[in-house]
C-alpha cells in the first residue's frame, strides 16, 4: 500500500521545528529511505506516519485512505524500534505471536504463522528463549517477524540497525533488502547512515532541518544532488580548480592531459582496501583523492611528488562557487588536520 | 582504593560487631526467651483466645490493607509516571507524609476525622459504621500508614521500563487495556511484588496509629503488636513471658517476609 | 484524599482553641521537655546511625567475605520486624534481669539503641547503592597522582557520597522523631519522648467535642513543623553544595 504525507507540520515546545511543510509519497511496494543528520525530522515524520505522534497540521494517507486522526492499532502498521521494544517477560514465540493473539486468531493458525515467520527470520530454534537470551541482531530480526506478523500494509523501521556493531548492522542490511525482495511490503526505513540508504532502498528522501532536500533514487542523490546539503551528506566532495567531483571519480597521473591540475601529494593513508591522498593544490587548498591499491601501486605515489590531477567532466557534480556552503561542510574535516600540520 | 590489610579487618570486625550487637543479638534473645520455659508453654502462651484473635486480626487487617494499597500504589504510580498533569509534584510530596509523620500522630488525625465528634464520624456512627475503637478504624489506620510503599516500589520500575514495549504493543493492534494487562504490569511485577512484600510488613507489624485508635479490647480490637505491648504490663511471669511467644510468633512472621524480600530485592540493592 | 482530610483536621484542631491553647500545648513544661529530648536524641541517633550505617555500607561494598550476601540481607531486619518486638528484645536483653549483666533501662541509652536499630536500614540502603555506582577510577586516578586513602576518602569519596548520606540522615531524624513502637516499652519517667506524650494526651482526653484532643493536637503539629523543618533543611544541604 502507497503511504502519502502531505504539508506535515510539527513543532515540540516553543521553538523547535521538528517538521516544516513536509510533503512525501511512498510509492506501493518501494522500500524508500529517509535519510538524514539526527534532528533533521525524519524519525519525527515516521512516528507520524505510525500514528506514535500526532503532527500540528496535515495529512497521512495509507492506501489513498486518510488515516491522520487514528490510532496506531488502526493504521495497520508495524513498526520496528532502534532498541526492539521487545516483551522482556515473553518467549519469542509469544513475541511474535502477540498481534495475531490480540486479534484473536484460532491457536493452530497462530503456531502455523509464527512457524513460518521464524524460519523466515532464521530464528527456528530459539522460539522458546527469553529476548535478553538473544543477540542484538536476534532480538531484531524477532522485532522484525512480531511486526511482519500482521500482515502490514506499511512497515516503518526506526533506525533499526542503529544499536548494533558494524557487521552484524552490514549483514542485516544485506538481509533486510532481500527479505524485502521476497515479501514487496512498502517499507519506510529511517537511517543517518548513507551508506545503508544506497545499499538497502530504492528510493531516498534526503532530509535536513526538517525539510526534504531530494526525492530520487540513490544514484541520482549522489551524482545529481540538488542542494548543497545533499551533495556533503551523501559523500565526501573535493574541489578541483573550482570545480566539485567525489574523490574517487579523480584519476591521477605523471604526465599531464588537457584540464588538468598540478598539485603535490602531501599524504598518502592506506585504508585497508583503499588509498586515500591528500593533495596541496596550487590555491594553498587541499584536496582528497581516493584510489585503488592497484592504481596507488601502479602511480607509485610518495609523498612531495607533484602528480596531475584529471577530474572527469561527466563527473563533476557542481562549481564551487556556486556551491559554497557545500565546500564549506566539506573542508571542516581539513581544518582540524592543518590546524594540526 | 586499595585498603591496606589493618584497616580492612578493622573495619570489617566494626561493622559485623556493630550489626552483632544492634540486630542479630535481640532476636536471637527473643528466641530464647521465648522457649525458655519449654516449647508447650510457649504454644499455650500463643493459642490463648486473646491470642488467636489477635492473629486473626492482624492477618485481617493486612489482608484488606495491602490488595487495596497494591491496587492505588500501581495506580498512584501510573499517574505520577506515565501521565502529564499539573497536580504531580503535589500528588508526589502528599504521598511521603505517612512516611515521615508519627503514626501516633497519625491515629490522632483519624480521630479527629472520622472519631465520635470528629468531622465526619457522625455520619458514620449514624449510619453504623463506627470507625474508631474500631476494627475498621485499625483497618483505616494501617492503610494510611503503608500507603507509600507500593507507590515508592512501582513508580521507579515503571519509569526504567519505558514507554517503547507499550508504543510497540500499540502498533501491534492493542487496546489500552490490553497494553497495560499483557504488557505494563507484567514489565513491574518485580516491583510490585517487592511493593506488597514491605507493605504487608509494615501492615503486621504497626502498632503506633493503631493504638490510638484502637479501644483494646482483648478479642475484638487488639492486633499481635498490641497483644505484646498488653501482655508486658501483666504483671507475673504469665505476663512478660506471653510477650515473648507473642513476640516470636511476629518475629516468625517477620522472617519469611524478610525472606521474600530478599529473593525479591531488587538487583541494585545487593552487594557486589 | 484520605491523606489530606486527616491533616486538614489535625491543624484546625490544633488552632482551633485559640492561639494561645496552641502556644501553651507545646510550650507547657511536659510537652516542652519532651519536645527537647526528642529532637536531642534523635539528632544523636541520626548523626551516629549514618556514620555507622555509612561504615557498614562501605564493607558490605568492597569488601568480600564469606556469608555476605547473609548479612546483606539482615540489614533489612529492623525494616520487617514489628517495631514492638524490637523493644521488647532490647529491653529483655540490655534491660533488668538481662543474662549480658548489662542494665541501661529506663535510660536514654536504651532508647538511643532502639532508634539505632529501627533506622539501621535507612542509614544503610541510602548510601549502598551510590557506593555501588561509584567509580572507582577516580579513585584510582587521585591514587596515581599521590593521594593518601585517608585524603582519597575526604576529598573524593565523601563528597560523592554526601547527598545519599545527608538524605539517609533525613529519614532517620524524621524516623526518631515519630517512633513510638520501638521506645514505648522501653521509656518511663526518666525520659518522655513527644509520640509518648501525645499518646498520653489522647489516651486522656477528657470531655466531648474534638477541642478536647487539642493539647495532643497542638503538640503533634509543632512536633510535625520542626521535623519538617529540619528534613527540608538537610535536603536542602545536600543539593546546594553537592555536585
Amino acid at each position: 500500500m502507497r503511504i502519502d504525507a502531505e504539508a506535515i507540520n510539527k513543532r515540540f515546545g516553543e521553538d523547535f521545528v521538528a517538521l516544516d511543510d513536509v510533503t512525501l509519497a511512498v510509492p506501493e511496494g518501494s522500500l524508500t529511505a529517509l535519510l538524514g543528520p539526527s534532528g533533521s525530522g525524519k524519525s519525527t515524520l515516521l512516528r507520524i506516519m505510525a500514528g506514535l505522534e500526532t503532527p500540528d497540521s496535515g495529512v497521512i494517507k495509507i492506501a489513498g485512505n486518510d488515516v491522520t486522526r487514528a490510532r496506531p492499532q488502526e493504521r495497520g502498521i508495524g513498526f520496528v524500534f532502534q532498541h526492539y521494544a521487545a516483551f522482556a517477560h515473553m518467549t519469542v514465540r509469544d513475541n511474535v505471536a502477540f498481534g495475531l493473539k490480540i486479534r484473536k486468531r484460532p491457536k493452530a493458525d497462530v503456531r502455523a504463522k509464527v512457524d513460518e515467520l521464524l524460519d523466515l527470520v532464521g530464528l527456528t530454534q530459539w522460539g522458546g528463549q527469553r529476548p535478553h537470551q538473544l543477540s542484538g541482531g536476534q532480538r531484531q530480526r524477532m522485532a522484525l517477524a512480531r511486526a511482519l506478523a500482521i500482515e502490514p500494509r506499511v512497515l516503518l523501521l526506526d533506525e533499526p540497525f542503529g544499536a548494533l556493531d558494524a557487521n552484524v548492522r552490514a549483514e542485516l542490511r544485506r538481509w533486510l533488502r532481500r527479505l524485502h525482495d521476497e515479501q514487496h511490503v512498502t517499507t519506510v526505513l529511517v537511517t543517518h547512515d548513507q551508506e545503508e540508504a544506497m545499499e538497502v532502498s530504492d528510493t531516498i528522501a534526503v532530509m535536513n532541518k526538517g525539510r526534504i532536500e531530494q526525492v530520487g533514487s540513490p544514484q541520482e542523490v549522489y551524482d545529481a544532488p540538488a542542494t548543497d546539503f545533499v551533495m556533503s551528506f551523501l559523500g565526501p566532495i573535493s574541489t578541483v580548480a573550482g570545480k566539485l567531483v567525489r574523490p574517487h571519480d579523480i584519476s591521477l597521473s605523471h604526465t599531464p592531459a588537457g584540464g588538468d591540475v598540478r598539485a603535490t601529494v602531501k599524504r598518502v593513508v592506506h585504508l585497508g582496501f583503499e588509498v586515500r591522498i591528500e593533495l596541496a593544490m596550487d590555491d594553498g587548498k587541499t584536496a582528497r583523492v581516493q584510489l585503488t591499491r592497484a592504481q596507488t601501486a601502479e602511480l607509485g605515489l610518495s609523498e612531495g611528488q607533484e602528480v596531475y590531477v584529471h577530474p572527469p567532466a561527466s563527473k563533476v557534480i557542481g562549481r564551487a562557487d556556486e556551491h559554497q556552503e557545500a565546500v564549506l561542510a566539506a573542508s571542516d574535516d581539513d581544518t582540524l588536520s592543518e590546524a594540526v600540520a | 582504593m586499595v585498603v591496606r590489610p589493618a584497616w580492612k579487618y578493622s573495619l570489617r570486625a566494626v561493622a559485623l560487631g556493630y550489626l552483632a550487637l544492634l540486630l542479630l543479638a535481640p532476636v536471637v534473645f527473643i528466641f530464647i526467651k521465648t522457649f525458655e520455659h519449654g516449647f508447650s508453654t510457649a504454644w499455650d502462651y500463643v493459642t490463648t483466645p486473646a491470642a488467636i484473635s489477635a492473629f486473626w486480626l492482624s492477618v485481617l487487617i493486612a489482608a484488606i490493607a495491602v490488595p487495596l494499597n497494591t491496587i492505588f500504589g500501581v495506580g498512584t504510580a501510573m499517574v505520577l509516571v506515565r501521565s502529564k498533569t499539573r497536580g504531580r509534584k503535589i500528588l508526589d510530596a502528599l504521598i511521603d507524609i505517612p512516611f515521615v509523620v508519627s503514626p501516633v500522630i497519625i491515629g490522632l488525625s483519624l480521630i479527629l476525622v472520622y472519631g465520635l465528634h470528629g468531622w465526619f464520624g457522625s455520619w458514620f456512627i449514624d449510619r453504623g459504621i463506627p470507625i474508631i475503637f474500631n476494627p475498621l478504624g485499625m483497618i483505616l489506620a494501617t492503610v494510611f500508614v503503608s500507603l507509600p510503599f507500593c507507590v515508592r516500589e512501582v513508580a521507579p520500575v515503571l519509569m526504567e521500563v519505558g514507554t517503547e514495549q507499550e508504543q510497540a504493543a500499540a502498533t501491534l493492534g492493542a487496546s489500552s487495556g490490553q497494553t497495560f494487562w499483557r504488557i505494563t504490569l507484567p514489565s513491574i511485577r518485580n516491583g510490585v511484588a517487592y511493593g506488597v512484600v514491605l507493605t504487608t510488613a509494615r501492615a503486621l507489624g504497626e502498632i503506633g496509629a493503631v493504638a490510638v485508635v484502637s479501644s483494646n479490647v482483648l478479642g475484638s480490637t487488639v492486633s499481635l503488636p498490641l497483644l505484646v505491648k498488653y501482655r508486658t504490663q501483666v504483671p507475673g511471669p504469665g505476663g512478660v513471658s506471653a510477650a515473648y511467644a507473642t513476640g516470636t510468633e511476629l518475629a516468625v512472621m517477620s522472617l519469611i517476609v524478610l525472606v521474600a524480600m530478599t529473593l525479591l530485592a531488587p538487583q541494585r540493592k545487593d552487594a557486589r | 484524599m484520605i491523606v489530606l482530610l486527616p491533616v486538614a483536621a489535625l491543624i484546625s484542631v490544633a488552632l482551633g482553641s485559640g492561639l494561645h491553647a496552641f502556644w501553651t500545648s507545646f510550650t507547657n513544661s511536659t510537652a516542652l521537655k519532651a519536645l527537647e529530648q526528642t529532637l536531642a536524641i534523635s539528632a544523636i541517633v541520626a548523626a551516629i546511625g549514618s556514620v555507622m550505617g555509612t561504615l557498614v555500607a562501605w564493607v558490605l561494598v568492597r569488601d568480600q567475605f564469606p556469608g555476605k550476601r547473609i548479612l546483606n540481607a539482615v540489614i533489612d531486619l529492623p525494616f520487617a520486624l514489628p517495631t514492638i518486638v524490637a523493644s521488647l528484645a532490647l529491653l529483655g536483653l540490655y534491660g533488668t534481669g538481662s543474662p549480658v549483666g548489662i542494665n541501661i533501662a529506663l535510660t536514654k541509652t536504651i532508647v538511643a539503641v532502639a532508634l539505632l536499630f529501627v533506622t539501621l536500614p535507612f542509614a544503610v540502603r541510602s548510601v549502598q547503592p551510590v557506593l555501588l555506582e561509584l567509580d572507582q577510577d577516580v579513585e584510582q586516578a587521585a591514587a596515581s597522582l599521590g593521594a593518601s586513602n585517608l585524603t582519597t576518602f575526604r576529598r573524593i569519596v565523601l563528597p560523592a557520597l554526601r547527598p545519599a548520606i545527608l538524605s539517609g540522615t533525613a529519614l532517620s531524624f524524621a524516623r526518631c522523631m515519630g517512633e513510638y513502637g520501638s521506645i514505648v516499652l522501653l521509656a518511663a519517667a526518666k525520659i518522655q519522648l513527644a509520640s509518648l506524650v501525645i499518646f498520653a494526651d489522647v489516651e486522656s482526653a477528657t470531655g466531648s467535642g474534638n477541642s478536647a484532643y487539642q493539647p495532643a493536637a497542638g503538640l503533634s503539629v509543632a512536633l510535625l513543623v520542626i521535623a519538617l523543618a529540619v528534613l527540608f533543611g538537610l535536603r536542602r544541604w545536600g543539593t546546594d553544595r553537592g555536585r
